[in-house]
């Protein structure tokens, strides 16, 4: 007669874990389920389909005509559209002027704003506030703030003296990008600079006596301590910014319309889409500038990882 | 440090004790003192000046507005743009049009948001780490680069020139952001409370409901708020899916606003239309203040 294992207290409670365990998994992909149904279906079937369209020539209005398969033709398009070359070539700019200056000037108002003074919450209130305003409705203040005639910004310019006449800050070619970049620039910066703040608040603050105790001048703090603990935060604000940047569309679409001069690449690729109605020529476009971005992301990471070993 | 001041001091310690002195009077404090408040003012003037100077225009009159030399304050300070564009009926249209897209799109994100924070944040199972960077890789996608394909999807669902259109794309958006920030909100809760439920009998659902939903509602409200925000400021998808006047967003009624009549550009109105968008936001996001910047830097410095 042979025995019957008898399950130790530990097999129990290993398999009643597992069991329980099992169950929770179930339970947890049941929960997520919805999620990963809503991005699976807005974001990568959508994804799927337009890498599929940039070998088509789907138009929008594809009744007319059956979409064909066409193979890389697309793609030699693209390498030879000097209006799309022109587009990255503006997108590149934008990014590097405009993340540049908010990155330095973002750190100048966070090292302000850190220190201890009256009034600070009321700071931070007022920094939160261009971040706010919708992105499409601060390009419309601007623009009117540019205005050739009756706008403050040639008004202000010339009581200070640093214009003779007005200019016609957004029609004019060479400051154009310059106005728009300035937008940008008040509206991110307030956003990097906070960023950056709450960064600085999780800088223990012994480090900075222990530094003035070994007579550190305040410039030998900020390169000792400060900057490499912000790195982190740093890196991150950068990223964002960089990604963001090189998708910008709002301003640049109030600003100009989709004047080629000035296009961005997203402004091309919505036109090429929606005005032209070129869907298989606008995917193409979109593969491109995901491919532009994905490299910046690479660069980015990268760079983390070797900061991080 | 004190060798060097030493040697300095010595030749002249008249001087020296004089100069100390005036520092330390109240008039030398304020003197110390000025460049930093120089500072502060002018990041002060440099955040606001536009909002103020759209609130200048929207409270000037035509005939105030559009002389040379710019007035800087509005000296017959009157509601009539006001009036105008709230009497606009696009302009009205556009207002419960963002209302009712931003509401639902929110709400939305927030019921998946949460049952799927509460996955991520409170269980542990394999791929959890999988589903979260997907999420947060999602948070950098560039819209742009599905717009052909949703174009057509959109289309083929009857849905374009629809607000329902906007409701299922801005997901893209404000979803995988949502998950995010709500999942850092529930991994912060302590157990205790939840294990005594299931002591008690309660199922992980009853746990959710009743014990960990009222405990992140703080977190529910910052990212609801900053989820509204985004869907209330879209600007490319409403512009590339939306035709018919009375079916536009604030984005696109304020970009297109022309006034009655058509001649000149009607900056008064337009500017009275930015401050009737951005009051609400900014009133929301002052009173929020201390959890939207806690909200935001969970979003991206834990990145």
């Amino acid at each position: 007669m042979s025995v019957a294992p008898v399950p130790t207290r530990a097999v129990v409670k290993r398999r009643r874990r597992s069991r329980l365990q099992r169950k929770q998994t179930t339970l947890a992909w049941i929960l997520l389920l919805p999620a990963l149904a809503v991005v699976a279906f807005v974001a990568f079937y959508p994804l799927g389909k337009t890498i599929y369209y940039s070998f088509t020539d789907q138009q929008f209005l594809s009744g007319l005509q059956p979409t064909k398969w066409i193979g890389l033709r697309n793609y030699k398009d693209l390498i030879h559209d000097t209006d799309f070359r022109n587009s990255i070539w503006v997108t590149v700019k934008f990014t590097l002027i405009t993340v540049s200056f908010e990155f330095v000037l973002g750190m100048i108002i966070a090292l302000v704003v850190n220190s201890n003074f009256k009034g600070r919450g009321v700071m931070r209130g007022v920094m939160l506030v261009p971040w706010a305003i919708p992105t499409v409705v601060a390009a419309q203040m601007w623009k009117w703030m540019y205005d050739d005639v009756f706008g403050v910004v040639n008004d202000g310019g010339r009581r200070l003296h640093l214009l003779h006449h007005s200019v016609a800050w957004i029609s004019q070619p060479n400051t154009a990008l310059g106005s728009v970049c300035a937008v940008d620039i008040w509206k991110t910066t307030p956003f990097v600079a906070l960023l950056l703040l709450a960064g600085l608040q999780v800088i223990p603050g012994e480090l900075y006596e222990a530094a003035r105790v070994d007579g550190a001048s305040p410039l030998q703090q900020f390169y000792r301590i400060t900057l490499p603990l912000l790195r982190p935060a740093i890196l991150v604000a950068l990223i964002f910014r960089t990604l963001d940047a090189l998708r910008v569309f709002d301003v640049f679409n109030v600003f100009f319309g989709n004047r080629a001069s000035t296009q961005t690449m997203a402004i091309y690729d919505q036109n090429t889409i929606v005005g032209v109605g070129d869907v298989g020529y606008g995917s193409a476009i979109s593969v491109g500038i995901f491919i532009i971005i994905g490299l910046f992301v690479v660069i980015y990471t990268t760079v983390m990882r070797v900061e991080e070993e | 440090m004190s060798t060097v001041a030493e040697r300095a001091a010595r030749p002249q310690p008249y001087e020296l004790s004089r100069l100390r002195r005036l520092a330390r009077s109240p008039w030398g404090r304020f003197l110390r003192k000025l460049p930093f408040w120089l500072l502060i003012a002018i990041i002060f003037v440099y955040a606001l000046f536009p909002f103020y100077w759209a609130i200048r225009s929207a409270f000037t009159p035509d005939s105030d507005l559009f002389v040379t030399p710019v007035k800087y304050f509005p000296s017959h300070p009157t509601l009539t743009n006001f009036r105008e564009v709230l009497s606009t009926k696009d302009f009205q249209h556009a207002l419960i049009n963002s209302t009712i897209v931003a509401t639902s799109v929110t709400v939305i994100s927030l019921a998946i948001g949460a049952l799927a924070g509460y996955a991520i944040g409170r269980f542990r199972f394999r791929g959890r780490a999988a589903v979260l960077y997907l999420m947060l890789s999602m948070t950098i996608f560039p819209q742009i680069a599905i717009l052909g394909a949703l174009y057509t999807m959109i289309t083929r669902f009857h849905l374009y020139d629809s607000l329902g259109a906007l409701i299922l794309s801005y997901m893209i958006f404000t979803l995988p952001f949502t998950v995010w920030v709500l999942t850092s909100f529930m991994r912060g809760l302590p157990g205790d409370l939840e294990e005594a439920a299931y002591v008690d009998g309660a199922t992980p659902l009853q746990v959710f409901y009743k014990v960990l939903l009222p405990l992140i509602a703080p977190g529910l409200v910052t990212t609801g708020l900053l989820a509204f925000i985004a869907a209330w400021n879209e600007y490319l998808y409403a512009l590339s899916f939306i035709q018919t006047p009375q079916k536009y967003t604030v984005t696109l009624a304020i970009t297109t606003f022309q006034g009655k009549s058509g001649f000149q550009q009607p900056w008064g109105e337009i500017m009275a239309a930015t401050v009737i968008v951005t009051l609400p936001l900014i009133v929301a996001t002052l009173v929020l203040q201390r959890r939207i910047l806690a909200g935001l830097t969970a979003g991206a410095v834990k990145g």
